[in-house]
C-alpha cells in the first residue's frame, strides 16, 4: 500500500479510471438505441452489431493500418445491419424484439465467422490524450488517460439532447416515436423516419465495438463484449430516453463494473463475482422502483411496443 | 362430418358445401406449414449465397449437414442428445408468449437450474439413493428456475417492468451468482483450472433411455412438451391464458386472474429450463461449471419463434436445430469453416421465417373467410 501512494483513495481513482474506460461503449450503443427507440421501434440486435462493428474495425485497421478507417468501416456496416432491421420492421405482424435477438445471433455469427482470421494480428489502437499530465503519480495519470472516443460520445450527447428539443429533424423524430398517425396527418413517412433512425442508431453502436477492439480491451476475440449491447438497451430506459440521462447512465454502469477489481486491488476479494452483477442488480432495482403497472414510463415514446 | 338421421336428403347442388368444411380445415392447417417450408427454403438461399460468396459448395456443405445431423444413427443419436435441452428452453419462451410476453432470460434458468441440483446433491450423494436424489435434485432446479423467471412475470403485472428487459437482466445476474457460487462455496477443491462443483459419482448421472445412447433428458423434454401443450390447449387454464394474451383488458373484464396467470405461466416456463439446467448437470457434465451458460437459452428462443410457439412444433424444430448443431463439427473439419457457420446459418433462418410472419393472413388460399368473395 506504501508503495502506490496513494493507499485507499485508490479505490475511488480505480472506479472514475474503470468508469471513463468501460463506459464509452454504454455511450455509443445507448445513444444509438436512443435515437432508435424515440423514432418508436427497438433494436434488440444492437448487441450483434457491436460485436460485428468490433470486428469490422479491427480487420480494417490491422489492413489500412489506420484506426480510424477502421471506426468508419465499422459505422457503414452498423448502419446496414440498421437498415435490414428497419426495412423487415416496417412489415406488419412483424415483432421487431424477436427480430433484434435474431439479428443479434445472425450479427454474432458474422462477426465470428469472418474475424477468425484477425486473432492473431494487431491493430493499430486509436489514440487517446493524456489529461493526467499535471499529476507525478501514474496511477492518476492513467485514470486521466482519456481516449478520444469517450469525449466525442460525451459531445454527442449533448449534441442529441440539444437536437431532439431545438431542431427540426428532432422534432419530427419526436412526433413519429409518439404516434404513427400524427407523424401521417403531417405528411412525415414514418417508415422512412424510423429507417433512418435505425441506421443511425446501428452505426453508432458499431463505433462502440470499434472502440472495444481498437482501444480497450484492445484486441479481436470472441468474447469481446459481454452484452454491452444488450445491456444498453436496459440502460436507455434507466436514462428514460435521454442523451444525457444516457452518458451518466453509462458512466454510472462503467464505474460499478469496475467496483470489484478495484476492491480487488485493495485486497477484499469477498463476493469478487457478485460485484459483476452490480450494474444488472442496479438498472433492475431503478427499473422497478420507477414503473408502474397503470401508466407508462414518464418520457416514454407512444409508439415503442416495449413500453405498451 | 357426422349425418344425422333426420337430416334432408342432399341434393346435388349441395354436396360441395358439405366438403367445405373439410376444406376450410386443411386450408387453415396448410398455412403454416406452407409458409414455413417456404421460409425454411428461402433461408436455406440465401445461406447458399453467402457460403458461394466465400468460395465454397453450398451443395457440399448441405449433404455435410445431413450426414452429421442425420446420416448415421450415430449422427441421429447426437443430435437428439442435443436437442434434448432445446426442448425445455423453447417452452420457456413459448409458454409465456401464448400470454404476450417476451422472456429471454432463460439462460439464466438453465444456470441456475444447474446450481440448484448440484447443491442440493452435496448432502444426498453417499445417505440417499439414486432415484430419489435425482428426484429431488430436479425439484430444486425446478424450483430455483420456476422463481427465476415467476420473479419476471411477477414483476411485469404488479409492477409494470418490461419482462424482455428484466429477464435479460437477471439472466446476467444469474451468471453472476453461479460464478460465485462455483468459485466460492460450493467449489470443488480438486478442481483446479476449470472450477467446478464436486463431480456426480455414476450412479447419481442420469442415464441413457434403453437401446440408444441418448440420455434420458429427451423423454423428459419431449414429455415437458406434451404437457405443456396440454396445459394450452385443452385446460381452461390455457384458454384462460390464450384469452389473456389476445387482450389483457378483455380477460380482466371477463373476471380473470390474469396476475396470477402471468406468474404462473412464467413460473412453469422457468421450471423448464431450470429442469434443463439440472439435466445438463445429471446427464452431461456430472457437476456444475461455466460450461452451463452454453447458450441453450438463447437457441431456445430460436425454436420457439421457429415453432410458433406451439410445445407440439418445438418436437421437430428442437431436433431439427439439434441436427445443425451437431453437424457444426463434421463442417468444420471436411470444409475448413469456422464453427460460426452454423451460428451464421441459425441466425438467417431465424430472420427469414420471422420476416414472412407478415404473409400469414394475406393468401387468399389459406382464409376461407375470403372465398367467397373470390368467384
Amino acid at each position: 500500500m506504501e508503495e502506490t501512494g496513494i493507499g485507499i483513495w485508490g479505490v475511488p481513482l480505480a472506479i472514475l479510471a474503470g468508469a471513463i474506460r468501460v463506459s464509452t461503449p454504454f455511450i455509443f450503443v445507448s445513444l444509438g438505441e436512443t435515437i432508435t427507440e424515440r423514432s418508436g421501434r427497438i433494436n434488440l440486435g444492437l448487441e450483434g452489431t457491436l460485436v460485428f462493428g468490433a470486428m469490422t474495425a479491427y480487420a480494417v485497421a490491422v489492413m489500412t493500418n489506420s484506426p480510424w478507417l477502421g471506426v468508419l468501416a465499422a459505422m457503414a456496416t452498423g448502419a446496414i445491419f440498421g437498415l435490414v432491421h428497419g426495412w423487415i420492421c416496417k412489415w406488419p405482424k412483424v415483432n421487431d424484439i424477436a427480430i433484434g435477438i435474431a439479428m443479434m445471433q445472425f450479427g454474432l455469427g458474422l462477426a465470428f465467422f469472418l474475424g477468425k482470421s484477425f486473432i492473431q494480428p494487431a491493430a493499430p489502437h486509436l489514440p487517446s490524450i493524456p489529461f493526467g499530465f499535471w499529476s507525478s503519480l501514474p496511477q492518476i495519470q492513467a485514470a486521466l488517460n482519456i481516449n478520444v472516443l469517450f469525449i466525442l460520445g460525451a459531445l454527442l450527447a449533448f449534441g442529441l439532447w440539444w437536437a431532439f428539443g431545438n431542431t427540426r429533424v428532432g422534432l419530427i423524430l419526436r412526433v413519429v416515436g409518439d404516434s404513427t398517425d400524427a407523424a401521417r396527418a403531417m405528411g412525415i413517412n414514418p417508415d422512412r423516419v424510423r429507417l433512418l433512425a435505425t441506421a443511425l442508431g446501428g452505426s453508432l453502436a458499431a463505433i462502440g465495438g470499434a472502440y472495444l477492439s481498437l482501444y480497450y480491451p484492445g484486441s479481436w476475440n470472441e468474447g469481446i463484449s459481454s452484452g454491452q449491447g444488450l445491456m444498453a438497451v436496459a440502460l436507455v430506459i434507466f436514462a428514460r430516453w435521454n442523451p444525457i440521462g444516457c452518458f451518466l447512465a453509462a458512466l454510472l454502469f462503467g464505474g460499478a463494473g469496475a467496483l470489484g477489481p478495484a476492491l480487488q486491488s485493495i485486497g477484499m476479494t469477498q463476493g469478487y463475482y457478485l460485484f459483476y452483477a452490480a450494474p444488472y442488480v442496479l438498472t433492475l432495482i431503478i427499473m422497478i422502483a420507477t414503473s408502474s403497472p397503470t401508466r407508462s414510463l414518464a418520457g416514454a415514446p407512444g409508439a415503442l411496443s416495449l413500453t405498451k | 362430418m357426422t349425418v344425422q338421421a333426420n337430416d334432408p336428403p342432399m341434393t346435388v347442388a349441395e354436396k360441395p358445401a358439405s366438403l367445405r368444411p373439410m376444406l376450410e380445415w386443411i386450408a387453415r392447417r396448410t398455412e403454416p406449414v406452407v409458409i414455413g417450408l417456404s421460409a425454411i427454403l428461402i433461408g436455406l438461399g440465401l445461406f447458399s449465397l453467402f457460403i458461394l460468396m466465400i468460395g465454397k459448395s453450398p451443395a457440399m456443405l448441405f449433404q455435410l449437414m445431413y450426414t452429421g445431423g442425420f446420416g448415421s444413427w450415430f449422427s441421429v443419436q447426437n443430435s437428439l442428445s442435443r436437442a434434448a435441452p432445446l426442448l425445455l428452453t423453447a417452452l420457456c419462451v413459448a409458454l409465456p408468449a401464448r400470454l404476450g410476453l417476451v422472456i429471454i432470460g432463460g439462460e439464466g434458468a438453465v444456470v441456475l437450474g444447474g446450481v440448484a441440483a448440484a447443491a442440493m446433491a452435496m448432502p444426498l450423494v453417499g445417505t440417499v439413493p439414486a432415484l430419489p436424489s435425482l428426484v429431488l435434485m430436479a425439484i430444486a432446479a425446478m424450483v430455483v428456475g420456476g422463481g427465476w423467471i415467476g420473479l419476471a412475470g411477477f414483476l411485469r403485472h404488479y409492477r409494470g417492468v418490461n419482462e424482455t428487459i428484466s429477464s435479460l437482466l437477471l439472466s446476467y445476474i444469474a451468471i453472476a451468482l453461479m460464478n460465485q457460487f462455483v468459485e466460492g462455496p460450493l467449489r470443488d477443491p480438486a478442481s483446479l483450472n476449470k472450477p467446478s462443483t464436486k463431480p456426480l459419482p455414476a450412479d447419481h448421472m442420469l442415464g441413457n433411455i434403453p437401446g440408444m445412447d441418448v440420455h434420458w433428458g429427451l423423454a423428459i423434454g419431449i414429455l415437458a412438451c406434451i404437457l405443456s401443450w396440454v396445459l394450452i390447449e385443452v385446460t381452461s387454464y390455457g384458454f384462460a391464458a390464450r384469452v389473456a394474451g389476445g387482450n389483457v383488458r378483455a380477460a380482466q373484464i371477463q373476471g380473470l386472474p390474469v396476475g396470477r396467470l402471468i406468474a404462473g405461466f412464467t413460473a412453469i416456463a422457468g421450471s423448464f429450463a431450470g429442469l434443463a439446467g439440472m439435466i445438463e448437470v445429471v446427464a452431461v457434465q456430472g457437476s456444475a461449471n461455466a460450461s452451463l451458460a452454453a447458450g441453450y437459452g438463447y437457441t431456445g428462443i430460436l425454436v420457439a419463434f421457429l415453432a410458433r410457439h406451439n410445445p407440439l412444433a418445438i418436437i421437430p424444430v428442437a431436433i431439427l436445430l439439434g441436427g445443425i448443431d451437431a453437424s457444426g463439427g463434421l463442417i468444420q473439419r471436411r470444409m475448413g469453416l469456422p464453427d460460426a457457420t452454423v451460428l451464421v446459418l441459425q441466425g438467417t433462418l431465424f430472420i427469414v421465417i420471422l420476416f414472412c410472419e407478415t404473409f400469414y393472413g394475406r393468401f387468399k388460399i389459406f382464409n376461407p373467410d375470403l372465398w367467397k368473395r373470390s368467384y
